[in-house]
Protein backbone atom coordinates (compact mmCIF):
# COMPACT_ATOMS: atom_id res chain seq x y z
CA UNK A 1 0.00 0.00 0.00
CA UNK A 2 1.95 3.24 -0.97
CA UNK A 3 0.02 6.32 0.05
CA UNK A 4 1.44 10.23 -2.67
CA UNK A 5 1.26 13.40 -1.48
CA UNK A 6 -1.85 13.27 0.72
CA UNK A 7 -3.65 15.97 2.25
CA UNK A 8 -6.69 16.72 4.22
CA UNK A 9 -8.16 19.17 5.37
CA UNK A 10 -11.78 19.83 7.54
CA UNK A 11 -13.54 22.85 6.14
CA UNK A 12 -10.67 25.14 5.97
CA UNK A 13 -8.31 24.05 8.69
CA UNK A 14 -5.29 21.77 7.26
CA UNK A 15 -5.02 18.65 9.35
CA UNK A 16 -2.47 16.81 7.27
CA UNK A 17 0.00 17.00 4.22
CA UNK A 18 2.50 16.23 2.08
CA UNK A 19 2.08 12.55 3.38
CA UNK A 20 3.99 10.07 1.42
CA UNK A 21 4.46 6.60 2.96
CA UNK A 22 4.93 2.75 1.71
CA UNK A 23 3.24 0.27 3.62
CA UNK A 24 4.51 -3.26 3.57
CA UNK A 25 2.15 -5.95 2.89
CA UNK A 26 1.49 -8.23 6.38
CA UNK A 27 3.87 -6.28 8.68
CA UNK A 28 2.44 -3.84 11.49
CA UNK A 29 3.40 -0.49 11.12
CA UNK A 30 3.25 1.55 13.99
CA UNK A 31 2.19 5.32 13.81
CA UNK A 32 3.38 7.25 16.68
CA UNK A 33 3.50 10.64 17.62
CA UNK A 34 1.68 13.09 19.85
CA UNK A 35 -1.71 14.17 20.07
CA UNK A 36 -3.42 16.16 17.47
CA UNK A 37 -0.99 15.54 14.83
CA UNK A 38 -3.31 13.65 12.40
CA UNK A 39 -2.37 9.86 12.87
CA UNK A 40 -6.18 8.82 13.38
CA UNK A 41 -6.94 11.31 10.66
CA UNK A 42 -4.30 9.50 8.47
CA UNK A 43 -5.59 6.18 9.52
CA UNK A 44 -9.47 6.88 8.35
CA UNK A 45 -8.23 7.84 4.59
CA UNK A 46 -6.83 4.28 4.60
CA UNK A 47 -10.74 3.00 4.67
CA UNK A 48 -12.16 6.19 3.44
CA UNK A 49 -14.40 6.50 7.09
CA UNK A 50 -12.99 10.40 6.18
CA UNK A 51 -16.43 10.31 3.98
CA UNK A 52 -18.38 10.23 6.76
CA UNK A 53 -17.08 13.47 8.15
CA UNK A 54 -18.95 16.71 6.80
CA UNK A 55 -16.59 19.00 5.30
CA UNK A 56 -13.34 16.79 5.02
CA UNK A 57 -11.66 16.81 1.55
CA UNK A 58 -9.07 14.45 0.98
CA UNK A 59 -6.32 14.90 -2.21
CA UNK A 60 -3.34 12.70 -3.28
CA UNK A 61 -3.58 9.38 -3.81
CA UNK A 62 -3.82 6.27 -1.97
CA UNK A 63 -2.83 3.10 -3.61
CA UNK A 64 -4.07 -0.13 -3.06
CA UNK A 65 -3.19 -3.47 -5.28
CA UNK A 66 -2.78 -0.78 -7.70
CA UNK A 67 -5.97 0.97 -7.63
CA UNK A 68 -6.19 4.27 -5.85
CA UNK A 69 -9.35 4.32 -3.13
CA UNK A 70 -9.41 7.44 -3.12
CA UNK A 71 -10.99 7.65 -6.01
CA UNK A 72 -14.75 8.16 -6.36
CA UNK A 73 -15.79 5.32 -7.88
CA UNK A 74 -14.53 2.42 -5.39
CA UNK A 75 -17.40 0.48 -4.10
CA UNK A 76 -17.02 1.34 -0.30
CA UNK A 77 -18.68 -1.84 0.89
CA UNK A 78 -16.15 -3.91 -0.69
CA UNK A 79 -13.30 -1.38 0.64
CA UNK A 80 -14.25 -1.62 3.74
CA UNK A 81 -14.60 -5.75 4.13
CA UNK A 82 -10.63 -5.47 2.50
CA UNK A 83 -9.51 -2.92 4.97
CA UNK A 84 -10.63 -3.84 8.55
CA UNK A 85 -10.78 -1.14 11.42
CA UNK A 86 -10.79 -1.09 14.79
CA UNK A 87 -11.55 1.72 17.43
CA UNK A 88 -10.12 3.00 20.34
CA UNK A 89 -13.23 2.26 22.73
CA UNK A 90 -14.76 -1.37 21.75
CA UNK A 91 -17.51 -0.63 19.92
CA UNK A 92 -19.79 -4.10 19.12
CA UNK A 93 -23.49 -3.83 18.00
CA UNK A 94 -26.49 -3.99 20.21
CA UNK A 95 -26.79 -7.36 19.43
CA UNK A 96 -25.85 -10.90 20.85
CA UNK A 97 -22.20 -11.70 20.90
CA UNK A 98 -22.92 -15.11 17.75
CA UNK A 99 -24.84 -12.25 16.00
CA UNK A 100 -22.47 -9.13 16.12
CA UNK A 101 -20.03 -11.79 13.95
CA UNK A 102 -23.15 -13.35 12.17
CA UNK A 103 -25.05 -10.24 11.10
CA UNK A 104 -21.90 -8.60 8.84
CA UNK A 105 -21.24 -12.12 7.41
CA UNK A 106 -25.40 -12.41 6.35
CA UNK A 107 -24.71 -8.91 5.19
CA UNK A 108 -22.09 -9.41 3.22
CA UNK A 109 -23.55 -12.71 0.97
CA UNK A 110 -23.39 -15.54 3.65
CA UNK A 111 -26.50 -17.37 2.89
CA UNK A 112 -26.80 -19.78 5.38
CA UNK A 113 -26.31 -19.87 8.93
CA UNK A 114 -24.28 -23.22 9.74
CA UNK A 115 -21.98 -21.42 7.43
CA UNK A 116 -22.03 -18.38 9.52
CA UNK A 117 -22.01 -20.03 12.62
CA UNK A 118 -18.95 -21.64 11.83
CA UNK A 119 -17.18 -18.78 10.63
CA UNK A 120 -17.59 -16.88 13.71
CA UNK A 121 -16.72 -19.74 15.86
CA UNK A 122 -13.01 -19.50 13.85
CA UNK A 123 -13.16 -15.72 14.22
CA UNK A 124 -13.58 -16.50 18.32
CA UNK A 125 -11.37 -19.10 18.57
CA UNK A 126 -8.71 -16.80 16.19
CA UNK A 127 -8.82 -14.02 18.91
CA UNK A 128 -8.96 -16.73 21.84
CA UNK A 129 -12.27 -15.82 23.06
CA UNK A 130 -14.15 -18.75 22.05
CA UNK A 131 -13.48 -20.99 25.55
CA UNK A 132 -14.49 -17.39 27.22
CA UNK A 133 -17.89 -17.09 25.57
CA UNK A 134 -19.19 -20.23 24.08
CA UNK A 135 -21.55 -21.10 26.66
CA UNK A 136 -23.34 -17.82 26.36
CA UNK A 137 -22.81 -16.96 22.61
CA UNK A 138 -26.40 -15.34 23.02
CA UNK A 139 -26.08 -13.09 25.36
CA UNK A 140 -25.66 -9.42 24.57
CA UNK A 141 -21.89 -7.98 23.56
CA UNK A 142 -22.02 -5.37 26.00
CA UNK A 143 -21.89 -7.77 29.24
CA UNK A 144 -18.43 -8.38 28.10
CA UNK A 145 -15.70 -6.83 29.52
CA UNK A 146 -13.56 -4.17 27.82
CA UNK A 147 -10.91 -6.24 26.92
CA UNK A 148 -13.62 -9.57 25.89
CA UNK A 149 -15.23 -6.73 23.83
CA UNK A 150 -12.40 -5.57 22.13
CA UNK A 151 -11.13 -8.99 20.68
CA UNK A 152 -14.87 -10.00 19.66
CA UNK A 153 -14.16 -6.67 17.73
CA UNK A 154 -11.35 -8.00 16.37
CA UNK A 155 -12.38 -11.40 15.36
CA UNK A 156 -15.57 -9.83 13.91
CA UNK A 157 -13.08 -7.88 11.23
CA UNK A 158 -11.17 -11.01 10.78
CA UNK A 159 -14.70 -13.14 10.13
CA UNK A 160 -14.80 -10.48 7.06
CA UNK A 161 -11.26 -12.02 5.90
CA UNK A 162 -9.82 -8.58 5.39
CA UNK A 163 -6.16 -7.86 4.14
CA UNK A 164 -5.46 -4.67 5.88
CA UNK A 165 -6.67 -4.14 9.54
CA UNK A 166 -6.80 -0.45 10.94
CA UNK A 167 -6.01 0.04 15.17
CA UNK A 168 -6.94 3.23 16.28
CA UNK A 169 -5.20 3.26 20.02
CA UNK A 170 -7.18 -0.46 20.32
CA UNK A 171 -5.50 -1.13 23.68
CA UNK A 172 -5.86 2.75 25.55
CA UNK A 173 -9.16 2.38 26.83
CA UNK A 174 -8.40 -1.29 28.40
CA UNK A 175 -6.62 -2.23 31.91
CA UNK A 176 -3.00 -3.05 31.86
CA UNK A 177 -4.38 -6.98 31.87
CA UNK A 178 -5.94 -6.77 29.09
CA UNK A 179 -4.06 -4.04 26.78
CA UNK A 180 -1.56 -7.35 27.22
CA UNK A 181 -3.88 -9.57 25.68
CA UNK A 182 -5.15 -7.70 22.85
CA UNK A 183 -1.28 -6.46 22.23
CA UNK A 184 0.03 -10.06 22.09
CA UNK A 185 -3.36 -10.86 19.59
CA UNK A 186 -1.88 -8.17 17.87
CA UNK A 187 1.31 -9.05 17.16
CA UNK A 188 0.15 -12.77 16.14
CA UNK A 189 -1.31 -11.38 12.99
CA UNK A 190 1.72 -10.55 11.87
CA UNK A 191 2.49 -11.84 8.79
CA UNK A 192 -1.23 -12.71 7.93
CA UNK A 193 -2.39 -9.16 7.58
CA UNK A 194 -1.33 -5.99 7.16
CA UNK A 195 -1.64 -4.25 10.44
CA UNK A 196 -1.48 -0.34 10.40
CA UNK A 197 -1.59 0.94 14.78
CA UNK A 198 -1.89 4.30 15.81
CA UNK A 199 -0.50 4.60 19.50
CA UNK A 200 0.76 6.28 21.67
CA UNK A 201 2.00 3.73 23.64
CA UNK A 202 6.07 3.68 22.61
CA UNK A 203 7.23 0.60 24.56
CA UNK A 204 4.02 -1.28 22.76
CA UNK A 205 5.35 0.03 19.33
CA UNK A 206 9.08 -0.78 20.44
CA UNK A 207 7.32 -4.86 21.33
CA UNK A 208 4.68 -5.07 18.30
CA UNK A 209 5.80 -2.96 15.18
CA UNK A 210 8.17 -4.41 12.20
CA UNK A 211 8.08 -0.86 10.68
CA UNK A 212 7.68 2.71 12.46
CA UNK A 213 6.07 5.78 11.01
CA UNK A 214 6.93 9.52 12.91
CA UNK A 215 4.12 12.10 12.46
CA UNK A 216 4.43 15.76 13.51
CA UNK A 217 2.50 18.56 12.85
CA UNK A 218 4.75 20.97 10.83
CA UNK A 219 3.66 24.36 8.92
CA UNK A 220 -0.03 23.96 10.76
CA UNK A 221 -0.77 20.27 9.46
CA UNK A 222 0.63 16.75 10.34
CA UNK A 223 3.15 15.20 8.09
CA UNK A 224 5.58 12.10 7.91
CA UNK A 225 9.05 13.45 9.54
CA UNK A 226 10.35 10.07 9.22
CA UNK A 227 9.60 6.01 8.21
CA UNK A 228 11.30 2.96 8.70
CA UNK A 229 12.17 -0.13 10.22
CA UNK A 230 11.23 -0.11 14.09
CA UNK A 231 14.93 -0.95 15.03
CA UNK A 232 16.70 1.44 13.00
CA UNK A 233 13.86 4.68 13.96
CA UNK A 234 13.87 3.29 18.14
CA UNK A 235 17.91 2.87 17.77
CA UNK A 236 19.33 5.58 15.20
CA UNK A 237 16.40 8.11 14.58
CA UNK A 238 17.61 10.26 11.45
CA UNK A 239 15.27 12.69 12.31
CA UNK A 240 15.96 15.48 15.37
CA UNK A 241 12.10 15.78 16.17
CA UNK A 242 12.31 11.66 16.76
CA UNK A 243 15.02 11.43 18.78
CA UNK A 244 13.54 14.40 20.70
CA UNK A 245 10.59 12.48 20.92
CA UNK A 246 11.62 9.11 21.96
CA UNK A 247 13.76 10.41 24.72
CA UNK A 248 10.58 12.00 26.29
CA UNK A 249 11.99 15.62 25.94
CA UNK A 250 9.02 16.97 22.62
CA UNK A 251 5.67 15.97 22.20
CA UNK B 1 -31.77 18.86 66.60
CA UNK B 2 -29.90 21.43 65.13
CA UNK B 3 -28.62 20.97 61.31
CA UNK B 4 -25.87 23.02 59.35
CA UNK B 5 -27.68 25.65 57.39
CA UNK B 6 -26.70 23.58 53.84
CA UNK B 7 -28.89 20.85 55.42
CA UNK B 8 -31.73 22.24 56.05
CA UNK B 9 -32.22 23.95 52.34
CA UNK B 10 -31.49 20.90 51.18
CA UNK B 11 -34.37 19.12 53.45
CA UNK B 12 -36.72 21.77 52.54
CA UNK B 13 -35.93 21.20 48.42
CA UNK B 14 -36.50 18.02 48.89
CA UNK B 15 -39.86 18.76 50.53
CA UNK B 16 -40.54 21.30 47.98
CA UNK B 17 -40.28 18.36 45.06
CA UNK B 18 -41.78 15.49 47.00
CA UNK B 19 -44.90 18.08 47.31
CA UNK B 20 -44.66 19.43 43.50
CA UNK B 21 -44.82 15.54 42.32
CA UNK B 22 -47.63 14.46 44.64
CA UNK B 23 -49.88 17.38 43.01
CA UNK B 24 -48.97 16.35 39.55
CA UNK B 25 -50.28 12.74 40.80
CA UNK B 26 -53.02 14.15 42.71
CA UNK B 27 -54.64 16.54 39.89
CA UNK B 28 -54.64 13.29 37.40
CA UNK B 29 -56.11 11.03 40.16
CA UNK B 30 -58.95 13.93 40.74
CA UNK B 31 -59.58 13.82 37.11
CA UNK B 32 -60.28 10.19 36.93
CA UNK B 33 -62.36 10.40 39.97
CA UNK B 34 -64.50 13.15 39.16
CA UNK B 35 -65.10 11.20 35.61
CA UNK B 36 -65.65 7.81 37.53
CA UNK B 37 -68.03 9.56 39.97
CA UNK B 38 -70.60 11.12 37.42
CA UNK B 39 -69.56 8.67 34.46
CA UNK B 40 -69.78 5.23 36.00
CA UNK B 41 -73.43 4.66 36.03
CA UNK B 42 -74.17 4.79 32.66
CA UNK B 43 -70.88 2.72 31.52
CA UNK B 44 -71.91 -0.99 30.09
CA UNK B 45 -71.73 -2.86 27.10
CA UNK B 46 -74.12 -1.51 25.78
CA UNK B 47 -73.46 1.75 25.96
CA UNK B 48 -70.38 0.78 24.25
CA UNK B 49 -72.40 -0.51 21.28
CA UNK B 50 -75.39 0.91 20.99
CA UNK B 51 -76.37 3.64 18.58
CA UNK B 52 -77.17 7.30 20.62
CA UNK B 53 -80.71 7.76 20.91
CA UNK B 54 -82.51 11.32 21.47
CA UNK B 55 -79.34 13.39 20.52
CA UNK B 56 -77.36 11.46 22.86
CA UNK B 57 -79.22 11.64 26.28
CA UNK B 58 -79.81 8.43 25.80
CA UNK B 59 -78.00 5.02 23.60
CA UNK B 60 -74.76 4.38 23.54
CA UNK B 61 -71.99 5.24 21.59
CA UNK B 62 -70.68 2.39 19.24
CA UNK B 63 -70.92 4.07 16.02
CA UNK B 64 -68.93 6.58 17.67
CA UNK B 65 -66.06 4.86 18.78
CA UNK B 66 -65.55 2.95 15.50
CA UNK B 67 -65.43 6.49 13.62
CA UNK B 68 -63.14 7.24 16.41
CA UNK B 69 -60.96 4.52 15.20
CA UNK B 70 -61.34 4.90 11.88
CA UNK B 71 -60.29 8.22 11.88
CA UNK B 72 -56.80 7.29 14.21
CA UNK B 73 -56.27 4.56 11.91
CA UNK B 74 -56.07 6.94 8.49
CA UNK B 75 -54.30 9.30 10.30
CA UNK B 76 -51.78 6.93 11.50
CA UNK B 77 -51.40 4.97 8.04
CA UNK B 78 -50.33 8.25 7.10
CA UNK B 79 -48.61 9.85 9.45
CA UNK B 80 -46.09 7.28 10.60
CA UNK B 81 -44.85 6.50 7.02
CA UNK B 82 -44.30 9.86 6.39
CA UNK B 83 -43.09 10.95 9.57
CA UNK B 84 -40.39 7.95 9.99
CA UNK B 85 -38.94 8.69 6.53
CA UNK B 86 -38.69 12.72 7.29
CA UNK B 87 -37.01 11.69 10.75
CA UNK B 88 -34.66 8.97 8.91
CA UNK B 89 -34.06 12.16 6.49
CA UNK B 90 -33.34 14.46 9.15
CA UNK B 91 -31.14 12.30 11.37
CA UNK B 92 -29.23 10.32 9.13
CA UNK B 93 -28.93 12.18 5.83
CA UNK B 94 -29.65 15.39 5.89
CA UNK B 95 -26.33 17.58 7.77
CA UNK B 96 -27.54 19.48 10.76
CA UNK B 97 -26.06 22.77 9.77
CA UNK B 98 -27.40 22.36 5.96
CA UNK B 99 -29.89 24.21 4.55
CA UNK B 100 -32.41 21.39 4.37
CA UNK B 101 -32.10 19.88 7.83
CA UNK B 102 -32.00 23.65 8.94
CA UNK B 103 -35.48 24.51 6.94
CA UNK B 104 -37.71 21.24 7.30
CA UNK B 105 -36.99 21.53 11.04
CA UNK B 106 -37.86 24.96 11.17
CA UNK B 107 -41.00 24.50 9.46
CA UNK B 108 -41.99 21.45 11.94
CA UNK B 109 -41.44 24.09 14.65
CA UNK B 110 -43.46 26.56 13.27
CA UNK B 111 -46.48 23.63 12.04
CA UNK B 112 -46.11 22.06 15.89
CA UNK B 113 -47.24 25.94 17.37
CA UNK B 114 -50.38 26.04 15.19
CA UNK B 115 -53.56 25.89 16.73
CA UNK B 116 -55.63 23.05 16.39
CA UNK B 117 -58.65 25.07 14.83
CA UNK B 118 -56.55 26.58 12.10
CA UNK B 119 -55.40 22.97 10.78
CA UNK B 120 -59.44 22.29 11.05
CA UNK B 121 -59.89 25.15 8.31
CA UNK B 122 -56.89 23.76 6.19
CA UNK B 123 -57.92 20.05 6.01
CA UNK B 124 -61.50 21.44 5.22
CA UNK B 125 -60.01 23.89 2.77
CA UNK B 126 -58.14 21.22 0.90
CA UNK B 127 -59.54 17.85 1.93
CA UNK B 128 -63.21 18.42 2.08
CA UNK B 129 -63.56 21.51 -0.35
CA UNK B 130 -60.60 21.60 -2.58
CA UNK B 131 -59.73 17.36 -3.14
CA UNK B 132 -64.06 16.97 -2.77
CA UNK B 133 -63.61 14.39 0.20
CA UNK B 134 -66.56 16.36 2.13
CA UNK B 135 -66.90 15.68 5.72
CA UNK B 136 -65.42 12.36 5.64
CA UNK B 137 -63.76 10.04 8.18
CA UNK B 138 -61.11 10.67 5.37
CA UNK B 139 -60.91 14.60 5.46
CA UNK B 140 -60.89 14.25 9.23
CA UNK B 141 -57.75 11.68 9.58
CA UNK B 142 -56.29 13.06 6.76
CA UNK B 143 -56.16 16.70 8.81
CA UNK B 144 -54.92 14.92 12.06
CA UNK B 145 -52.17 13.37 10.26
CA UNK B 146 -50.50 16.69 9.14
CA UNK B 147 -51.34 17.78 12.90
CA UNK B 148 -49.41 15.58 14.14
CA UNK B 149 -46.76 15.31 11.95
CA UNK B 150 -44.17 17.47 13.42
CA UNK B 151 -44.54 15.89 16.82
CA UNK B 152 -43.94 12.31 15.50
CA UNK B 153 -41.17 13.52 13.48
CA UNK B 154 -39.22 15.20 15.82
CA UNK B 155 -39.64 12.83 18.75
CA UNK B 156 -38.46 10.02 16.31
CA UNK B 157 -35.38 12.08 15.28
CA UNK B 158 -34.39 12.62 19.03
CA UNK B 159 -34.66 9.07 18.93
CA UNK B 160 -32.49 8.62 16.08
CA UNK B 161 -29.61 10.92 17.37
CA UNK B 162 -29.64 9.72 20.56
CA UNK B 163 -28.56 6.19 19.33
CA UNK B 164 -24.69 6.51 19.99
CA UNK B 165 -22.05 7.09 16.71
CA UNK B 166 -20.12 4.17 17.85
CA UNK B 167 -22.74 1.61 16.41
CA UNK B 168 -23.00 4.28 13.04
CA UNK B 169 -18.87 3.83 13.05
CA UNK B 170 -18.80 0.04 13.29
CA UNK B 171 -21.40 -0.71 10.79
CA UNK B 172 -19.39 1.82 8.24
CA UNK B 173 -16.04 0.06 8.73
CA UNK B 174 -17.68 -3.38 8.73
CA UNK B 175 -18.73 -2.37 4.97
CA UNK B 176 -22.56 -2.76 5.99
CA UNK B 177 -24.86 -1.11 4.35
CA UNK B 178 -26.86 2.37 5.24
CA UNK B 179 -30.02 0.68 4.61
CA UNK B 180 -28.99 -2.37 6.90
CA UNK B 181 -27.85 -0.57 9.67
CA UNK B 182 -30.68 1.32 9.93
CA UNK B 183 -32.87 -1.46 9.81
CA UNK B 184 -31.69 -3.82 12.00
CA UNK B 185 -29.94 -1.61 14.35
CA UNK B 186 -30.43 1.92 14.17
CA UNK B 187 -34.19 1.72 14.22
CA UNK B 188 -34.50 -0.83 17.30
CA UNK B 189 -32.35 1.79 18.76
CA UNK B 190 -34.36 4.28 18.61
CA UNK B 191 -37.20 2.58 19.68
CA UNK B 192 -38.02 4.43 22.99
CA UNK B 193 -38.17 7.55 20.96
CA UNK B 194 -40.34 6.13 18.34
CA UNK B 195 -42.42 4.81 20.82
CA UNK B 196 -42.86 8.67 23.00
CA UNK B 197 -43.41 9.62 19.04
CA UNK B 198 -46.42 7.38 18.59
CA UNK B 199 -48.07 7.94 21.85
CA UNK B 200 -48.45 12.09 21.63
CA UNK B 201 -49.08 11.54 18.06
CA UNK B 202 -52.36 9.09 19.05
CA UNK B 203 -52.94 11.24 22.42
CA UNK B 204 -53.17 14.96 20.46
CA UNK B 205 -55.70 12.92 17.41
CA UNK B 206 -57.21 10.73 19.79
CA UNK B 207 -57.99 14.35 21.85
CA UNK B 208 -58.88 16.56 18.99
CA UNK B 209 -62.23 18.52 18.36
CA UNK B 210 -61.60 21.72 16.85
CA UNK B 211 -59.92 19.82 13.64
CA UNK B 212 -62.55 17.25 13.22
CA UNK B 213 -65.76 19.78 13.37
CA UNK B 214 -64.42 20.87 10.05
CA UNK B 215 -63.35 17.73 8.30
CA UNK B 216 -65.03 14.62 9.52
CA UNK B 217 -68.04 16.24 10.88
CA UNK B 218 -70.32 15.39 13.60
CA UNK B 219 -72.90 13.14 12.17
CA UNK B 220 -73.45 10.07 14.83
CA UNK B 221 -74.77 7.28 12.84
CA UNK B 222 -72.54 4.16 11.76
CA UNK B 223 -70.03 5.03 9.08
CA UNK B 224 -70.70 2.34 6.00
CA UNK B 225 -66.86 4.12 4.15
CA UNK B 226 -64.34 6.31 5.05
CA UNK B 227 -66.23 8.54 2.72
CA UNK B 228 -68.98 9.21 5.50
CA UNK B 229 -68.61 11.66 7.89
CA UNK B 230 -68.36 10.34 11.52
CA UNK B 231 -68.21 12.12 14.71
CA UNK B 232 -65.49 11.63 16.96
CA UNK B 233 -65.39 10.76 21.03
CA UNK B 234 -64.12 14.17 21.62
CA UNK B 235 -66.86 15.62 19.48
CA UNK B 236 -69.33 14.00 20.75
CA UNK B 237 -68.01 14.73 24.33
CA UNK B 238 -68.21 18.67 23.66
CA UNK B 239 -72.01 18.43 22.36
CA UNK B 240 -73.42 16.32 24.90
CA UNK B 241 -71.50 18.73 27.28
CA UNK B 242 -72.00 22.26 25.56
CA UNK B 243 -75.47 21.48 23.53
CA UNK B 244 -77.76 19.13 24.99
CA UNK B 245 -79.32 19.68 28.32
CA UNK B 246 -79.32 16.51 30.22
CA UNK B 247 -76.61 15.20 28.43
CA UNK B 248 -73.64 15.51 31.13
CA UNK B 249 -73.73 12.04 32.27
CA UNK B 250 -73.28 10.45 29.14
CA UNK B 251 -70.70 12.98 28.46
CA UNK B 252 -68.61 11.82 31.29
CA UNK B 253 -69.17 8.65 30.72
CA UNK B 254 -67.77 8.88 27.34
CA UNK B 255 -64.74 10.61 28.71
CA UNK B 256 -64.12 7.60 30.51
CA UNK B 257 -64.49 5.63 27.56
CA UNK B 258 -61.88 7.89 26.03
CA UNK B 259 -59.10 7.88 28.79
CA UNK B 260 -59.38 4.59 28.82
CA UNK B 261 -58.84 3.76 24.84
CA UNK B 262 -55.86 5.96 25.35
CA UNK B 263 -54.58 4.50 27.90
CA UNK B 264 -55.15 1.17 25.98
CA UNK B 265 -53.24 2.35 23.38
CA UNK B 266 -50.52 3.56 25.16
CA UNK B 267 -50.14 0.18 26.75
CA UNK B 268 -50.01 -1.21 23.63
CA UNK B 269 -47.61 0.78 21.16
CA UNK B 270 -45.14 0.17 23.88
CA UNK B 271 -45.81 -3.53 24.23
CA UNK B 272 -45.81 -4.20 20.30
CA UNK B 273 -42.60 -1.48 19.77
CA UNK B 274 -40.69 -3.09 21.75
CA UNK B 275 -41.65 -6.60 20.97
CA UNK B 276 -41.27 -6.24 17.19
CA UNK B 277 -38.19 -3.44 16.87
CA UNK B 278 -36.41 -3.51 20.30
CA UNK B 279 -36.51 -7.44 20.33
CA UNK B 280 -33.64 -7.45 17.16
CA UNK B 281 -31.48 -5.75 19.34
CA UNK B 282 -29.94 -6.29 22.97
CA UNK B 283 -29.85 -3.56 25.47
Amino acid sequence: MTVHDLAVSYGAKPALHNVDLSIHRNCITAIIGPSGCGKSTFLTCLNRMTDLVPGCHVTGRVEMDQTDITNGTVNLIALRRRVGMIFQKPNPLPLSIRKNLTFPLKQHGLRRRSERDAEAEIALRRVGLWEEVKDRLNAPASGLSGGQQQRLCIARALALDPKVLLMDEPCSALDPIASGVVEDLIASLRGKYTVVVVTHNLAQARRIADDVVMFWVRDGAGTVVESGRAQQVFESPGSEITAAYLRGERG
Amino acid sequence: MMLPTGQWSDRVMALVVWAIALMVVGVFFWIVADLVRHGVEHLSWQFLTDSPRDAGRAGGIGPILVSTLLILAVCLAVSVPIGLATAILLAEFARADGWLGRSIRRSLDVLAGVPSIVFGLFGNALFSIYLGMGFSILSGGLTLACMVLPLLIRSAEEGLLAVPDDYRKAGAALGLSRSAMLWRILLPAATPGLVVGLILSTSRALAETAALLFTSGYVDRMPESLFDSGRSLSIHIYDLAMNVPGGEGRAYATAIVLLGLLITINILTFWIADRWLGGRITR
